[in-house]
């Protein structure tokens, strides 16, 4: 069972200890952290560069779905579309994985089969995380099972609101014993926790846990990603490998949907963690209309034309 | 899959901006040639390119002008406020309309990066403007009594390193009060001035209210020295500040002075380390340090000295420094070389009485004038890095144990302008910022400026108020 990076095992010695430390680290200046952010979205990336961003964010999508309506038909779709986004032209690179609900992990296994691309499931109770343990633990079981080489959990916000941080810790380590290999996403669904402090000390608690990635929202809520929230968790993971040697993977998701902000996103992490995380193993955007945009972007790249909607696939 | 992201170049567009190949004195509402006909080349510092000729002004020059202003004044002061708002509502309008223009033009002038005069000058620029056009029908009301009264003619000698800035800053509250002004903008950046005198013709201002004689010290020392100037306005140099305050000594002149600093950003180590990392580089990097209320000195508490020094360094690390039109430029070019050399003697200052220094890893262009992010550990106040305005992008790292030690080292200058506060305690932002002497104290935040704020300094950085209700004072005859 991985646990605590060493550097601060004592941590999450108690209740008390692990409060104490989450409460030691720095404070988050609002709007010093969202000006930032917001200078960072000046930042003008054009013709290379933009090319560059634009496949590096295609290949970085977890493809989504995630309704109650969703069935094997579109599941199965959602997958073609994962593993050849662009029929029209096959240099374009496939996303990082599709992410569905547990019970559609086995047919996204079976139609991403081979292609390289991922299946990442949400699990936990996904997206209230309302449900007890044992149920949260088998959900997550059931997902693995089913093939996904990834598991997208939540946080258990009420824990964690009404202060007791180690709960919402020790979860995020059994949830990690039943991962087994796949690797494990944490989602803080930033916009419960409200606060920018809130945020950071989350993100510590899921990196000590053993997290592979820490993700800021399920999508669900009003406020999801933000230029400034994953700002602030890019932080954290750049510090935490700094003083562990530790990478974890950041993943925003929710709210992006165009290639504009998808840049925007790829340039805090460039600026920020650094290009060591401009790799699809470890930032990831989760995302279902942004796709559209960046191949209708990338099509008018190479052609010089903008063709529109009608020219890239629904799924 | 791992690579560099690199950004392309992404200049903006100089066909923005036309530049004439000459320009004249602005006089009277018309562009005249200097009385003795002497010129002089202003180039841009990012490339040494000549941008254009100007003429130099002389003391005929300055007197002319004068007289213009005196002339323009009675008419001017009697017009009714709202009047006066109404020509200054206009100007504001038109600087937002060539906004772009003025960025790029203000970029090539001064060396300073697009994305600074684009998201910092020309909006300061517009709202400066803005803000006293709607002072000047309220005048009764400003606390200086029932229709305070303008002074006259108002003398005004700014810097380089906000020249269009600096402009506002001195000719919107002097309009606004109903008083008539000759300018002299700086002799490394004269052009943005001599857009802003098109501009009054453009906005239908009328002759003499604003005149425009660029030149070098010897027309601003003309244009302080003159017996029919009302009112001196100057910043820049604390040298230049003493030599005006004699000169005017004596006479009933009155006079505002904005000189230099040496701010101290002071870090407690209750601190948002991070945002506290970004203030300190824009206290001190923004406009490439040259900016008389930069965060210069950095004092930061013991206990988290080498957190904040690696993650600095770190940062200034990724500071890209390089063509000033591209969007993608944070430090762009000294402003002339001799302020470079200024810089270099008191960096090379710095290293030689046993300070360390680090500078960013960054290729510095050919041609042009350029100097490295750097900073200056192991200083004490003993050292000229601590105490020398050094006015460029030089940082000094000083530490301190206690709240009052903090505020003995940072009150411990000649100058007064401005400070930095960064902790997550209110309370502490209150006691320290009580005793601060400095003109501006910023909680969490550096170089925010808004033209309802007032800002000058203290001791050797000068008297007098500019921004606010406080700036109106300095042009309306309130002794």
């Amino acid at each position: 069972m991985p646990t605590t990076a060493p550097a601060f095992a004592d941590a999450t010695a108690s209740d008390s200890a692990l409060r104490r430390f989450l409460f030691g680290l720095p404070g988050v200046d609002a709007v010093g952290l969202e000006a930032r952010a917001a200078s960072l979205g000046t930042r003008s990336i054009k013709t290379t560069a933009k090319a560059y961003a634009i496949d590096l964010a295609i290949s970085m999508i977890d493809l989504t779905t995630l309704e109650g309506a969703d069935t094997p038909g579109k599941v199965r779709a959602l997958a073609a579309k994962a593993v050849n986004p662009d029929p029209t032209d096959r240099t374009t690179p496939r996303t990082a994985a599709v992410c569905v609900y547990p019970d559609m992990a086995s047919t996204a296994a079976a139609a991403v089969a081979g292609s390289g691309v991922k299946v990442a499931s949400v699990a936990t109770a996904f997206p209230a995380g309302r449900a007890a343990l044992d149920v949260k633990l088998a959900d997550v079981r059931d997902a693995v099972a089913a093939g996904a080489d990834e598991i997208d959990m939540v946080i258990d916000r009420g824990a964690f609101l009404s202060g007791r941080f180690l709960k919402v810790y020790e979860e995020i380590l059994a949830v990690k014993a039943e991962c087994g290999p796949a690797r494990l996403k944490v989602i803080f669904e930033t916009g419960e926790l409200s606060t920018y402090d809130n945020i950071r000390r989350a993100s510590w608690i899921g990196m000590l846990a053993g997290a592979d990635f820490i993700k800021t929202s399920t999508g669900k809520v009003a406020t999801n990603a933000t230029p400034a929230n994953t700002l602030l968790m890019l932080e954290a993971v750049r510090d935490f490998r700094a003083a562990t040697g530790v990478q974890i993977g950041v993943k925003p998701a929710g709210g992006i949907r165009t290639t504009k902000d998808a840049v925007k996103f790829l340039v805090l992490v460039n600026e920020t963690a650094g290009e060591d995380w401009l790799d699809p193993h470890w930032f990831r955007f989760g995302a279902s209309s942004l796709l559209n945009d960046l191949l209708m972007q990338r099509q008018k790249l190479s052609t010089g034309r903008y063709s529109g909607p009608d020219y890239v696939t629904v799924d | 899959m791992a690579s560099a992201f690199e950004y392309a170049p992404a200049p903006e567009s100089r066909s923005v901006v036309d530049i004439a190949p000459s320009y004249g004195l602005f006089i009277d509402g018309e562009f005249t040639e200097a009385a003795d006909g002497k010129v002089f080349k202003t180039v841009s510092p990012s490339s040494e390119e000549v941008l254009s000729e100007v003429a130099q002004a002389g003391t005929a020059d300055v007197d002319r002008a004068v007289k213009a202003a005196r002339k323009a004044f009675e008419k001017w002061s009697a017009l009714p406020g709202s009047e006066r708002a109404k020509y200054l509502f206009r100007i504001a309008r038109i600087i937002q309309e060539r906004s772009r223009e003025l960025a790029v033009l203000e970029t090539l002038d001064n060396g300073k990066p697009i994305k600074e005069t684009r998201d910092a000058d020309l909006p300061l620029v517009a709202a400066h403007f803005f803000y006293y056009a709607g002072w000047a029908d309220k005048l009764d009301h400003a606390g200086y009594g029932a229709n305070p009264r303008p002074l006259g003619v108002a003398g005004q000698v700014i810097p380089w390193n906000f020249p269009l800035l600096m402009l506002a800053w001195k000719i919107a509250p002097a309009l606004a009060t109903g008083n008539t002004v000759v300018l002299k903008p700086a002799e490394t950046t004269p052009l943005s001035a001599l857009f802003f005198a098109d501009i009054c013709r453009q906005a239908g201002l009328p002759k003499g209210v604003v005149n425009i004689l660029t030149g070098y010290g010897d027309a601003g020392e003309a244009l302080v020295t003159h017996p029919d100037v009302n009112k001196v306005a100057f910043t820049g140099s604390t040298a230049v500040g003493k030599a005006i305050a004699r000169s005017v000594a004596g006479t009933d002149k009155k006079v505002t002075l904005e000189l230099g600093g040496k701010g101290a950003n002071i870090v407690f180590d209750d601190a948002p380390i991070d945002q506290a990392v970004e203030g300190i580089v824009t206290g001190i990097f923004f406009n490439q340090g040259q900016v008389c209320c930069a965060g210069s000195r950095l004092l930061v508490q013991e206990s988290v000295q080498d957190e904040v020094l690696d993650a600095l360094k770190r940062r200034l690390s990724t500071l890209r420094l390089g063509d000033p039109l591209d969007k993608n430029t944070d430090i762009g070019a000294i402003n002339s070389a001799e302020q470079l050399a200024r810089i270099t003697s008191l960096v090379e200052t710095g290293e030689a009485e046993g300070a360390e220094r680090w500078s960013a890893p960054c290729e510095l262009p050919s041609s042009g004038y350029w100097f490295a992010p750097t900073l200056f550990t192991n200083v004490t106040q003993a050292h000229t890095v601590a105490r020398d305005e050094i006015f460029g992008p030089v940082l000094s790292v000083l530490s301190f144990r206690t709240p009052d030690e903090a505020v003995a080292k940072a009150n411990n200058s000649q100058y007064g302008l401005s400070a930095g506060i960064w902790t997550e305690k209110g309370s502490r932002i209150l006691a320290v910022a009580n005793k601060l002497r400095a003109g501006v104290v910023w909680a969490n935040t550096f170089n925010k400026f808004d033209p309802t704020s007032p800002f000058g300094g203290y001791k050797e950085s000068g008297f007098g108020r500019e921004g606010g209700r406080h700036g109106l004072e300095a042009y309306l005859d309130v002794r």
